[in-house]
């Protein structure tokens, strides 16, 4: 952990209604690396990330956005300031080919007529420099492509823009084992491109293979953020699960010292969930 | 074996070497298997149905009734050029056909019982389309109420509106030169006729080779010069014979008056088709219709306001409505209260999906409103100049719109199951 973080999270708490569902959050990532955020349903990964991005305000803690206080209320804050979410329903037009995907609502143009050279020509060295390989031709209709294709395609689209900042939601959730790796390969070579990556997961073996920091979340606490080289299999399934693996993670005093918050966070998931709709 | 090389590795033109036929033709074959049918089903219905009226019925291939087509089926077909904004969206508008009357009757009232000059009245005319769009699409993408229930209510009212503004039934007869002009006298001078051909012919072909170009320039996928001379060629030869025909005396007494020439609709009707596929194809605008139809949450988190493009498709097509109802009134030399009523919609709808738009949303061009109209204006002059009656006419109309909505949905499940959607 070198160099002023790229975001950094400080005491961040979040409740939806009674439900306290994020408390005193802390949270930091750095460009270049990949920070896997892990955590049970329900522990505060979604909320937390959406937080993040704008989608929801937090009601208190600060936000630091490399080295300097900023305030993040709306989604397009977070966009002013590069950090995009790669959501897991993906949000691509089936109808429309990759490069109108990636550009949409964002288009080139000269004069009123869609620039569409500069946009191929912009979309092909997009995918290019992330080395992608398994796209024929960026004239394809997303329609047709395969899961590992498109989660290419809305990833691309992030990085596109020179975020700086990338939150990637469960982005091998739904692949094969093929596609999964070449997904994971993807989310390394934005991280060596310079980029801070959020990957959310709750597959160990994917969050081992490309994390540099792993963050966990227990029941709305942030129980560790430590270095991948650091922990085990092992510790980081016990952290998620229990709070707390040897040394690591919330000591009994601090989770004893809110027996009424562990009542409360049971609930988490519907209220929160029940937001977001 | 080949096969799988050919799908595993980046095709030659993705390092900017130029495709050739053979790969352009292998695409569309693999495109049309995926349930991507394009314009195919329309152009062969109208192959075919031109091929059995002209045996059954050789007047049907005069150049008489050959300009008939085009006066008798450009009503609908700019309604249908309308109807395929708002069907892009995946929403109805059952309203068009009586919005047509509406503009329709306004232009009469305004021209006959207040003398306005033809221009004014058109102009007035075709505010009064955008306005009843606007309130459309309000009540669509404001209020959520579905688009099938409002347009339906508005049916319903605009029928009553026509009868209101036209004093219960009376019919105002039309005579202003002018609207006459429109779809009914005007014709363009033959050697102005050839020298519009020609034009067309020249901006395509130019269209067509500095596009490919400037895509090889910057080592761009590009279609192949073999390609372009294809589509040049058929389209000098479609268009030279097209107004060749039409230039062709098709008077019934030649020597009492001649008729010659492209009627004044056929320029009109191009116009708005080379406006509108502009629109839809090569503006942001067009962009963005395509992307709230194919996915309208995505198209939200894009940053495209939904409910602009929502109220605007809308507009859009009560406006071609009332483009489509001075055309007829044009062409009927009068309005009545039944104008752009009766099978008006239904014919619009169905030119729209007999050309290839899906009832589904997200896929749809303008020139399938071209063809779609061109196989309905077929159907109903063909089989008119049998002397079927106009209930056989109905139930033939009905079927082609069945079989259309039937081709739709069967490339939609072939898209499917190919993985394509």
């Amino acid at each position: 952990m070198n160099g002023t973080p790229t975001l950094e999270i400080r005491g961040l708490n979040k409740s939806f209604g009674p439900v306290h569902v994020l408390r005193d959050v802390d949270f930091t990532i750095h460009a270049g690396q990949v920070t896997a955020l892990v955590g049970d349903n329900g522990a505060g990964k979604s909320t937390l990330v959406k937080c993040i991005g704008g989608i929801y305000p937090m009601d208190s803690g600060q936000c630091i956005f490399e080295g300097r206080p900023v305030t993040v209320n709306h989604p397009k804050d977070a966009a002013r300031l590069g950090i995009e979410i790669v959501h897991q329903d993906l949000a691509l037009c089936d109808n429309l080919n990759i490069v109108e995907n990636m550009f949409l609502g964002r288009e080139r143009r000269s004069g009123i007529v869609l620039d569409e050279l500069t946009m191929e020509r912009r979309a092909a060295e997009t995918l290019a420099s992330l080395s992608v390989r398994t796209v024929i031709s960026v004239r394809q209709q997303v329609a047709s492509l395969s899961g590992g294709q498109r989660q290419t395609v809305a990833i691309a689209k992030a990085v596109l823009w020179n975020n700086k900042v990338v939150i990637l939601d469960e982005p091998t959730a739904a692949l094969g084992v093929a596609q999964t790796a070449q997904v994971l390969e993807l989310v390394r070579r934005l991280a060596d491109n310079g980029l801070a990556v959020i990957l959310i997961s709750h597959n160990m073996n994917d969050v081992f293979a490309v994390s540099d920091h792993i963050a966990a979340l227990y029941l709305g606490r942030m129980a560790a953020q430590v270095p991948a080289t650091e922990v085990t299999h092992a510790q980081v399934v016990e952290l998620i699960t229990s709070g707390h693996s040897g040394p690591l993670g919330l000591q009994s005093q601090q989770k004893a010292g809110s027996p009424e918050g562990s009542d409360d966070l049971d609930l988490v998931t519907d209220p929160g969930k029940g937001a977001q709709r | 074996m080949k096969a799988t090389l050919q799908t595993t590795r980046p095709r030659a033109s993705a390092t900017g070497q130029p495709e050739t036929l053979r790969d352009y033709l292998r695409d569309y074959v693999a495109r049309l298997r995926g349930g991507e049918m394009g314009a195919l089903p329309a152009v062969i219905m109208l192959v075919f149905l031109c091929t059995f009226f002209g045996i059954a019925r050789p007047p049907f291939l005069t150049a008489l009734n050959f300009a008939n087509l085009f006066t008798q089926g450009a009503a609908v077909t700019v309604i249908a050029m309308g109807l395929v904004f708002v069907l892009l969206l995946g929403e109805i508008d059952l309203s068009a056909g009586f919005a047509s009357g509406v503009c329709a009757s306004v232009l009469a009232v305004l021209l006959v019982n207040h003398q306005w000059p033809w221009y004014a009245a058109i102009g007035a005319a075709i505010v009064t389309g955008a306005c009843i769009g606007l309130v459309l699409g309000v009540l669509v993408a404001k209020l959520g109420i579905p688009s099938f229930v409002v347009t339906l209510a508005a049916f319903l009212a605009f029928q009553g509106i026509a009868l209101l503004l036209i004093d219960n039934g009376t019919n105002i007869s039309i005579t202003d030169k002018a609207i006459l002009l429109i779809d009914s006298s005007g014709k363009v001078v033959p050697w102005i006729g050839w020298t519009l051909c020609t034009v067309v012919i020249t901006a395509f072909t130019a269209l067509q080779v500095m596009r490919r170009r400037s895509r090889v320039r910057r080592g761009l996928q590009a279609v192949p010069p073999s390609v372009i001379t294809i589509r040049v060629l058929t389209l000098a030869g479609l268009l030279g014979a097209s107004v060749y025909a039409l230039n062709l005396d098709r008077s019934v007494n030649p020597l009492l008056a001649s008729q010659r020439g492209i009627p004044f609709i056929v320029v009109i009707v191009g116009v708005l088709f080379v406006f509108w596929t502009f629109v839809l194809n090569r503006t942001a605008y067009g962009r963005h219709v395509y992307a709230v139809g194919g996915n309208r949450e995505a198209a939200r988190r894009a940053g495209i306001n939904v409910d602009r493009i929502r109220i605007s498709v809308f507009v859009i097509c009560s406006t071609m409505a009332a483009v489509g109802g001075i055309i007829a009134a044009s062409r009927d030399n009068s309005v009545d209260p039944n104008t752009g009523g009766s099978n008006v919609l239904l014919y619009a709808v169905g030119a729209a999906v007999i050309g290839g738009t899906s009832l589904f949303g997200g896929k749809g061009r303008i020139i399938d409103a071209v063809l779609g109209g061109a196989v309905v204006a077929v159907i109903n002059n063909g089989m008119g100049l049998m002397m079927y009656s106009p209930g056989q006419k109905f139930i033939v109309t009905g079927s082609v719109l069945l079989l259309a909505a039937t081709i739709d949905a069967i490339s939609r499940r072939r898209a499917s199951a190919a993985g394509l959607r």
